[in-house]
């Protein structure tokens, strides 16, 4: 099974592969449609604005190869950006379109902490059946650095919630074959690990 | 909820790791790499390494060490010391690095912080402030591992910082550093409040009270040297006895 970790110059890849390397991954770093086309999962990481991010995708046409390819049911992982570019819009300097695999938007934390969150936060399981959640609990802390965050129309699409100083938004999605994680598992030493794991092992390739 | 951050600083010089007294007088505590992995494994929220030297002759070695201490950790880590532009910024974050800390480089050229946060985003863009309490009682903000001083006001410069885009601050009391008697209370509690960004307190951990009094003041993270590096205490034993002072921690 071969995972494309999609390569659009949204930040730095080395940690991600460390992971996916570790989770026993058979991964390859695309850059290119055909590449997108033929990975039996994808992972879009990210790290940068909303805008870059869509840019960085569109330049390279691999926008469109990750609609078809999430089409035809191959699973996605987006990982911080990487999930909030999944959404329909993005309001992170102005307004700007989305992949809008999962309907909703991308917009600024309506939190009192600080921004960005920086640090370790806990999570509120919502679907513990989810693949992606195989032996990760409420409670579990990951690594977060962001100040924007996904808001899915459809309540189901959350995984998991995490509050932010009275702000409670969704830091892991799971929706059908679409998955998603605010936070870096690459950075949450053993539970993010399991992520990968989990993302890598369990979670079953389109048919 | 969001934790109080337990940040181990490495400070090392020709590939040992050292820890002085006011950042100078350095005794050399054994190789990064070794306590980087301990404290990683130990608990730590992330790894803060400063080169100490930072000369151009040496950095191959100190890239190899950060690349090193990357491939073993999965907490961010970030690197301070000689980072003067956007290329070498780019160096450690491609050697594995997920923020760089720059202190002297920032003053003589402001315009770097708005640099280094657009090419890697704001989070992976540290100010690192090196303070020195006067005589009189003010702070003077100083540069090159606190042997500069220039007459700048650490608080204005805090704000200034954020504006052109600093994440975070990591603000080290060169009075208190190595002296295990406390973080500069009011200072933090100042620079914490003024500030829209998180606050890394840097310099004087001694005890566990320490670390409490610098939570109350406003402090996001607690960067922690010589009690750890001298073995006084662990990584694990900090945030366990934080946890019964009920501090938000990540156990």
């Amino acid at each position: 099974m071969k995972i494309a970790l999609i390569d659009y110059g949204a930040g730095n890849l080395f940690s991600v592969e460390r992971a996916l390397k570790f989770a026993g991954a058979d991964y390859y770093l695309a850059t290119k449609p055909e590449n997108i086309l033929r990975a039996d999962k994808l992972v879009l990481p990210g790290v940068g604005s909303f805008s870059d991010g869509m840019n960085g995708l569109k330049k390279n046409k691999l926008s469109a190869a990750i609609k078809q390819a999430v089409a035809k049911k191959t699973p996605i992982l987006g990982i911080c950006l990487g999930m909030q570019l999944m959404m329909t819009t993005g309001y992170e300097f102005g307004t700007h379109q989305g992949l809008d695999l999962i309907a909703g938007v991308t917009n600024k934390m309506k939190t009192a902490g600080k921004l960005p969150q920086i640090g370790w936060n806990d999570i509120r399981i919502k679907q513990p059946q989810s693949p992606l959640l195989k032996g990760i609990k409420s409670k579990d802390y990951f690594y977060f650095v962001h100040s924007y965050v996904t808001r899915p129309e459809n309540p189901a699409v959350a995984a998991a919630t995490t509050d932010y100083g009275g702000d409670e938004f969704c830091s892991i999605m799971s929706y059908n074959h679409i998955y998603g994680t605010q936070f870096h598992p690459e950075k949450s030493s053993q539970a993010g690990l399991k992520i990968y794991q989990n993302f890598v092992r369990n979670v079953r390739p389109a048919a | 909820m969001l934790t109080l951050r337990i940040i181990p600083k490495l400070e090392v010089k020709n590939e040992n790791l050292i820890k002085g007294i006011h950042l100078e007088g350095l005794r050399i505590v054994g190789k990064p790499e070794t306590a980087a992995l301990k404290y990683a494994q130990d608990g730590a929220d992330e790894l803060i390494y400063i080169d100490l030297v930072a000369s151009l002759y040496r950095r191959q070695n100190w890239i190899n060490i950060v690349k090193r201490t990357a491939r073993q950790i999965y907490v961010p880590l970030t690197v301070g010391g000689g980072i003067r532009s956007v290329d070498d910024a780019k160096i450690f974050m491609r050697a594995g690095a997920d923020k760089v800390a720059i202190n002297t480089a920032i003053v003589k050229n402001p315009r770097l912080i708005s640099a280094v946060s657009q090419k890697f985003g704001c989070q992976a863009m540290v100010a690192s402030l090196e303070v020195q309490k006067k005589l009189d009682g003010s702070y003077e903000l100083y540069t090159d591992s606190g042997r500069t001083p220039t007459g700048i006001d650490p608080i204005a410069w805090a704000k200034k910082v954020v504006s052109l885009g600093a994440g975070e601050i990591l603000l080290t009391f060169i009075h208190q550093d190595g002296t295990y008697t406390g973080y500069d209370l009011i200072l933090l509690e100042k620079i914490a409040k003024t500030v829209p960004v998180p606050v890394i307190a840097s310099g004087g951990a001694g005890t566990i009270d320490h670390l409490v009094a610098a939570y109350k003041a406003g402090a996001d993270a607690l960067a922690i040297a010589s009690m750890l590096h001298f073995n006084k205490i662990s990584v694990k034993t900090i945030k366990q006895k934080l946890k019964t002072k009920k501090i938000p921690i990540r156990i």
